[in-house]
């Protein structure tokens, strides 16, 4: 029992990444009606982010390793992906907006391998051990847990799904109660209508892709605090699986972007604590074959009629 | 108010629009008739800004507005009802009738608009916080224009309100369509299949066969044109 709770907290951190990613996905899908590959790979950017200008932030401004120096990094690393990310809306997929979408899908597909081998360039291509911004640590679990204070938490676990959580209900909170992420909503049922009411399309999908990139980026940081081993191809496999979570919850779905992230968390920890390692990308793959044989709206998706 | 001169629009290499040129004075209720791919959804597209012309001008209050993007054309009082309505169906009514409102920050007008809106539409405000989709067809056609008011326009465009509404409710949807245009002011280019219907309650009207103006005159002498009458108004 206490062997399955500890895989279901490893499992629950780890899909909180994979949902923050998801969300990217899926509110772009939602907007543009098309997957952005490159997506992953501003996750890696956000982990580089983090690589170089952690360092520098944490002694300029004094704090060390420490919540409010995370906090500082993580903004920085938001930030950053956030402009990246509307640079590349801006550059490459603005010009083919009126274009067939699957060559805008290819030029994704284009946009994130140039990021990943200008990133082995720059960067170089051997892993780099993520500075410590917090001192990571197993949490003392309180006696009165009982047979439940057997249970390995860490403090980066804590931190990641506090974090999550945190940005998840702030998203929640724009998608749903502000102007613009009224616009969003608006934009992804009908851009005509969209625009017939006065939303200018070029500023709220500018808006989306830093809102997407900047939680992508967000997790970027978290994963690397967990695992504080980069490179400039993390971008693919987490970019994959939350590829995944984001068709497991319904594509273009919010909530349901957060519940398939949690869940492909906790398939690949139950799979690498009773199966083993190996299969785990094998059965994370045929969850998404599985899924698009028999829902392919995904869990929380509804079937869209084609209109005529 | 509104002036439309020479007006080419084309789809690729089809060409829809072979030079039209129109013209709507402020207060009006001007019609344009034309049986299916005549035209008429295009030239609508094309004055909101939807489709740019190939060559032509649309002069709106005295100012060139073909080269502007939808959303500035709204900003300036000009707002169009699309074929289909197109309402934000997983939207409430509320939503929706906000998202008309979305250039719009005076609160007090806002409210104002609202209330009108919901005074002729009453059937939108007993269904407020319901999703927009689950609205009949003629209750949707009521939110697509109520939403469009919201936007506080000077020049209304209706791309065919009639359409797949049940009988009953197209004639209470054209009292309405009237009521705006006499008690709120509101200028209208009303684009219509049911000509009979549309030459009712117009004072002006154009008929748009293959991207030309053939006829046009006062809605009654075009009730009354023996041609108008064999081809669109059922003999």
């Amino acid at each position: 029992m206490i062997e399955f709770l500890q895989q279901l907290a490893n499992g629950l951190a780890q899909g909180g990444i994979y949902a923050l990613i998801a969300l990217g996905y899926t509110m772009i899908y939602g907007v543009l009606r098309f997957i952005n590959f490159a997506h992953g790979d501003v996750f890696m950017l956000g982990a580089f982010a983090g690589f170089y200008v952690g360092p520098w932030v944490l002694r300029v401004s004094g704090l060390g390793p420490s919540y409010a120096g995370v906090a500082l990094v993580l903004l920085a690393a938001m930030l950053l992906c956030a402009l990246i990310g509307i640079g590349i809306e801006r550059l490459c997929y603005r010009p083919l907006r009126d274009r067939p979408r699957i060559i805008v899908l290819i030029t994704a597909i284009g946009v994130s391998l140039l990021i990943e081998n200008v990133g082995q360039l720059v960067f170089g291509a051997d892993p780099k051990s993520f500075p410590d911004l917090v001192i990571d640590r197993a949490l003392v679990l309180p006696a009165w847990w009982g047979r439940l204070s057997a249970l390995t938490i860490t403090l980066s676990q804590v931190l990641v799904l506090g974090v999550t959580l945190l940005l998840v209900v702030l998203l929640r909170y724009i998608v749903n109660r502000t102007r613009i992420g009224l616009a969003m909503r608006a934009l992804s049922l009908n851009p005509t209508a969209a625009q017939l009411a006065g939303v200018d399309l070029d500023r709220v999908i500018m808006f989306t892709f830093g809102l997407g990139s900047a939680l992508a980026g967000a997790a970027g940081i978290l994963t690397s605090i967990q695992q504080p081993s980069i490179d400039p191809l993390m971008g693919i496999s987490a970019g994959l699986k939350a590829f995944i979570a984001a068709v497991l919850g319904g594509i273009g779905n919010l909530p349901g972007a957060v519940v398939g992230g949690v869940l492909i968390g906790l398939i690949e920890a139950l799979v690498v604590g009773y199966l083993s390692p190996t299969y785990r990308d094998t059965i994370v793959f045929a969850v998404l074959i599985l899924i698009l044989i028999f829902r392919p709206a995904g869990l929380l998706g509804t079937v869209q009629r084609e209109k005529v | 108010m509104l002036q439309v001169t020479d007006l080419h629009v084309s789809y690729g290499v089809i060409s829809a629009l072979n030079g039209i040129s129109f013209k709507i004075e402020q207060g009006a209720i001007v019609t344009l008739i034309g049986g299916n791919g005549a035209g008429k959804s295009t030239t609508l597209r094309t004055i909101s800004g939807l489709l740019r012309p190939r060559s032509g001008t649309i002069s709106f209050l005295g100012e060139d507005i073909s080269t502007l993007p939808a959303h500035r054309i709204v900003g300036r009082g000009l707002c169009h009802v699309p074929e289909g309505r197109m309402i934000f169906s997983n939207l409430t009514v509320e939503e929706n009738l906000a998202m008309g409102a979305y250039l719009q920050t005076d609160a007090a007008l806002n409210a104002r608009n609202r209330d009108y809106v919901l005074g002729i539409f009453p059937r939108l405000k007993e269904r407020l916080r319901q999703t927009a989709g689950t609205l009949s067809g003629g209750e949707q056609q009521m939110l697509a224009i109520g939403r469009a008011l919201m936007g506080n326009p000077k020049f209304l465009m209706l791309d065919e309100p009639s359409l797949g509404i049940a009988p009953r409710l197209i004639t209470t949807i054209f009292e309405k369509i009237v009521e705006i245009n006499q008690n709120h002011g509101v200028t209208i280019l009303l684009v219509e299949q049911n000509a009979k219907l549309a030459l009712e309650v117009s004072s002006y009207g154009y008929v748009l066969e293959t991207g030309r103006i053939v006829l046009e005159g006062p809605s009654k002498d075009l009730r009354a044109n023996p041609r108008l009458k064999a081809t669109y108004l059922g003999g």
